[in-house]
């Protein structure tokens, strides 16, 4: 590349479903954007993503990110809808309710307890969300192992396939003028007085505004723009098998059957740095769950195994920051990508370059990090 | 479970590999997934009737030779097993009888051999249509043979091999249509002194072609455009050549374009690889023991690149003594003694490589498809919805898979993968070896989900901490 | 399409048994026969079956590639299990073979289904 800089009005670090979302959802305000992104080996978070756009079981501890979540929830048909529009493709959003299948019944307390208190914090406004017991389960999906003794189900949730998620948004945002930089894997970013230069393998970019969507890599970028971004990987893995016939239309939060009919099968949590190798005894622990839950899915054969690493935060709630010693740059932070996707094209990024970014978001700034040890 | 050297592949690199270990007195496990050895160049060795051994040849008939070695060595030995998976610490994680076990070992050979190099041509995933190599294994492995001459189109030495075997079995072709490129022997001509160097290679070629020609068997050059037609199934192949449209009828169409290391195994490892513009594929970065950048991991035999089936039992033969190497085993006077003489050989028979290779490099057709044709059969991804990634942003295989769902079949790759990085790498003016590959995940072939759950693994044991920072070379999802 | 070389008075050379022995088996519901010996890909295509299964995803006919395990072309239902490659397998008296039809039969009947809101 030549010495020329390109200049936009914002320049957003980081081409994944953070990134391409409110990328996106900038050029859709009519501003004139940059998107930065690696190269066709990366972590890639959003490469290794489930597909889940689940508001059950989220906010307990912080029913602020229940409230975000189900707005997102509740503007999800219609981002799809827009981005069918846009693009012509169909992201394969569908949500008909989703389950959290209980194996055992200590399981089903502790879900039934985190039920209600995620209806009492939701006081008035109410918290959809409902335990079921077997016979229940049975009359909306046949076929269940005999290990599963009820579950939670939530009209709210739904699935989507991710990788068509982050094609659309990548289509979307080009076709309304977005530039995309690929294989320009941010190596600095710094204020440069009147906005902010970001220095990449592959050339320099400048805007008046940055917003870093780089999952783990904000945390070194962050931090030279006076942000601080307290995120660390853990892995987590997913089996997906080959096509079988139509048996599930409900997502569950650890078996889901795609569009094109395969079945994906999650998850597991392990705190092992930046290793992304499938560990056969985790996907063995993964097919042992799937199996109890849907005893019908013996013979059907996993086609894939991977690894990827979710980015988490200390408390697992998403860290939405705008700098105060470098205004006008901001950090996006979390670890579901798929179901925030809408609230992050739609209601964040318009928050992009508003005064009214750290005060409707406030519950997410990472400043709460520090009361927290202020207060340990 | 444990041994000293595990070897993945049962042809004639595995064999020599395992059976020179187990003489030497390691404990060895060789796993395979046919039910007897030979690979695919030696399949059906040990069972093929002695008429049928004498129509396939010489060099077929050698590989009994290594079977029997292999069985008399003492190695342990896995049919029907298949490796889905193995780590940097040498666990083999393999399904025999229904059941997945693991097996630990000290190191591991890879001699899964090659396979055929994609072929996407329009009509190509139409019933009826094989690759050579099928036809040789109907031919090998069951007697069977085209009933009304199928037609073979392509480029290498196995084309012409198996017309000669077909022919001889009564069975002679309909046509061989063959991709050379017009002048492409001038160009390769200046590789011939050193294939020279094999002479008998030579000869045997010129034979087989006589021996066509008296059989009346029509041989078509440098031919161009090739379409598949039919509707349910092959009806005929139409092509151009000498200067017009030719059509032949055919309900069995074998196409052949060389082929190419099996990568599923290195890449599953995170070997490095290499581009080879003269083999025009991946080839596993090996040292001169035929180890990989991975420690105790060696690659023998056509996955090494592709030298034919001598080449790979004498690369076997090397790969075993740079595994006793290793151990402290062997060295010295004894051990260059015997490398020595087997890498002469090694080079005696490779010297007619160059001038294969620079003859029967792949046609442009198969290499730039049109955008209607098919590349991942699997998921029926066409080169043109490949080049339109590209256009949008697509910096390399692993992106357009996820956009796309190429390589994300059953086949996990295998037909698809090298065509979909040349594609990629003539769109975006870079070569393949910036392209790269796919990502390569277990289970390396789809495996029931019950047999997974039931997965014995050996003990965890202490290994090295995680690394807690990024490392360089940016492991991916 | 395919003729067998008539070459199994061989047999006792190799150890085998001798003569062929001839293995029944059916294939969406014809009786077909093959020998013993055979993969099952082997046995479709000597009784002159092309095509073994249809794509998931177009519905296009499609049949046996590479016969050596690497193209899942072949995919086929045997006993009831779906999507295994015929070629992998070896011919066994009584097999009630399936061409393979898009997904994977994992239940028979009605899907799970989302309640009506």
């Amino acid at each position: 590349m030549s010495g020329g800089i390109v200049s936009k009005d914002v320049v957003v670090v980081g081409g994944g479903l953070v990134g391409a979302a409110v990328a996106y959802g900038l050029v859709r305000q009519g501003l004139s954007v940059v998107m930065l992104d690696e190269g066709d080996v990366a972590y890639r978070a959003s490469r290794g993503n489930f597909g889940l756009v689940w508001v059950q079981s989220k906010g307990d501890g912080l029913f602020d990110y229940a409230r975000w979540t189900r707005s997102s929830a509740d503007l999800w048909p219609g981002f799809a809808e827009e981005l069918r529009g846009a693009v012509g493709l169909d992201v394969g959003y569908r949500k008909p309710g989703g389950l959290h299948l209980c194996h055992s019944e200590a399981e089903l307390e502790e879900v039934d307890l985190r039920l209600k208190r995620l209806h009492n914090q939701a006081g008035p406004e109410g918290y959809q969300a409902r335990l079921l017991d077997r016979g229940e389960l049975d009359a909306l999906v046949p076929g269940l192992g005999p290990e599963v003794v009820g579950g939670a189900y939530s009209p709210h949730d739904g699935h989507v396939s991710p990788l068509y998620l982050l094609r659309a948004l990548h289509e979307a945002f080009l076709a309304r003028g977005g530039r995309y930089a690929g294989e320009s894997r941010a190596r600095s970013v710094a204020s440069d007085g009147a906005g902010f230069l970001v220095e990449t393998d592959a050339g320099r970019f400048r805007g008046e505004r940055l917003v870093l969507g780089a999952g783990l890599g904000n945390r070194p970028l962050g931090a030279l723009v006076g942000l601080e971004v307290p995120v660390s990987p853990l892995k987590g893995q997913i089996l997906v098998t080959e096509r079988a016939d139509r048996f599930l239309e409900l997502p569950t939060i650890y078996v889901r059957q795609t569009e094109e009919g395969t079945v994906m099968l999650g998850d597991s949590h392990e705190d092992v740095g930046y290793d992304t190798f499938s560990k056969p005894s985790v996907m063995s622990e993964i097919a042992q769950r799937a199996l109890r839950s849907f005893p019908v899915l013996r013979q059907l054969k996993v086609v894939r195994a991977w690894g990827a690493l979710r980015v988490m935060t200390p408390d697992g709630f998403p860290i939405y920051e705008e700098s105060e010693s470098h205004p006008g740059a901001y950090a996006v932070n979390c670890h579901s990508g798929v179901t925030l996707a809408a609230a992050h094209a739609l209601r964040l990024a318009p928050l992009i370059g508003d005064g009214g970014f750290a005060r409707t978001l406030a519950a997410f700034s990472s400043r709460r990090f520090d009361a927290d040890a202020s207060r340990g | 479970m444990r041994c000293d050297l595990a070897v993945i592949g049962a042809g004639p690199a595995g064999l020599a590999a395992a059976t020179r270990a187990a003489e030497a007195g390691l404990a060895v496990e060789l796993f395979d997934e046919q039910p007897a050895p030979g690979g695919q160049i030696y399949r059906a060795v040990e069972s093929v009737p002695a008429a049928r051994r004498a129509l396939l040849g010489p060099d077929y008939a050698a590989g009994a030779e290594l079977a029997a070695a292999f069985r008399a060595s003492g190695a342990g030995y896995r049919p029907g097993a298949l490796v889905w998976n193995v780590d940097s610490t040498l666990d083999i994680d393999f399904s025999q009888g229904g059941r997945s076990r693991q097996c630990r070992a000290r190191a591991l050979v890879v001699a899964t051999g090659a396979l055929e190099r994609p072929t996407p041509l329009p009509g190509w995933t139409l019933p009826g249509v094989t690759t050579a190599g099928a036809l040789q294994i109907l031919l090998k492995a069951h007697g069977c043979v085209p009933s009304e001459g199928a037609i073979l189109a392509g480029s290498g030495p196995l084309l012409l091999l198996l017309a000669d075997q077909l022919t001889r079995a009564g069975a002679p072709p309909r046509a061989v249509v063959e991709t050379v490129p017009r002048g492409r022997l001038l160009e390769a001509a200046r590789h011939l002194p050193a294939a020279l160097g094999a002479p008998g290679y030579l000869a045997k070629g010129l034979r087989m072609i006589r021996a066509l020609r008296r059989a009346g068997v029509p041989l078509h050059r440098h031919a161009t455009d090739l379409v598949i037609e039919g509707r349910e199934q092959a009806e005929a192949l139409s092509f151009t050549a000498g200067g017009r449209r030719h059509r032949i009828e055919s309900g069995l169409v074998a196409l052949h374009q060389g082929v190419v290391p099996n990568q599923q195994v290195t890449r599953l490892l995170r070997c490095a690889h290499r581009w080879s513009d003269s083999q025009r594929c991946f080839l596993p970065v090996l040292d001169p023991w035929f180890e990989s950048s991975v420690e105790k991991v060696f690659v023998a035999g056509d996955g090494a690149g592709i030298g034919g089936a001598a080449s790979a039992a004498l690369r076997g033969r090397l790969a075993a003594l740079g595994v006793l190497r290793r151990f402290g085993a062997l060295d010295g006077a004894a051990l260059e003694q015997e490398a020595g003489g087997l890498r002469r050989r090694l080079v005696r028979d490779g010297a007619v490589r160059p001038l294969l290779e620079a003859l029967y490099a792949p046609s442009a057709q198969v290499l730039a498809p049109a955008d209607e044709t098919l590349v991942c059969r699997c998921e029926e991804v066409t080169a043109g919805q490949i080049r339109q990634a590209v256009r949008l942003g697509c910096p390399g295989p692993n992106q357009a898979k996820s956009f796309l769902r190429c390589g994300m079949g059953p086949c996990q790759g295998r037909m698809c993968g090298l065509a979909v990085t040349e594609i990629i790498a003539a769109e975006r003016g870079e070569v393949p070896q910036t392209v790269d590959y796919y990502r390569i995940r277990p289970p390396l072939k789809p495996l029931p989900l019950i047999e997974l759950a039931s997965f014995e693994a050996a003990e965890d044991q202490p290994g090295d901490a995680p690394p807690d920072a990024p490392p360089d070379d940016r492991d991916a999802a | 399409m395919l003729t067998r070389l008539e070459d199994e008075s061989e047999g006792a050379e190799t150890g085998r048994q001798a003569p062929a022995q001839v293995i029944r088996f059916t294939f969406d519901g014809r009786p077909l026969t093959g020998r013993h010996g055979d993969s099952l890909a082997a046995a479709l295509l000597a009784s002159g079956v092309l095509r073994f299964r249809v794509s998931p995803v177009s519905g296009a006919p499609r049949g046996p590639f590479c016969l050596m395990g690497v193209c899942f072309e072949c995919l086929v239902e045997i006993d009831g299990v779906g999507n295994l490659q015929a070629c992998m397998v070896p011919l066994e008296e009584g097999m009630a073979v399936r061409t393979q039809g898009g997904g994977v039969r994992v239940v028979a009947g009605a899907a799970g289904t989302s309640e009506a809101s």
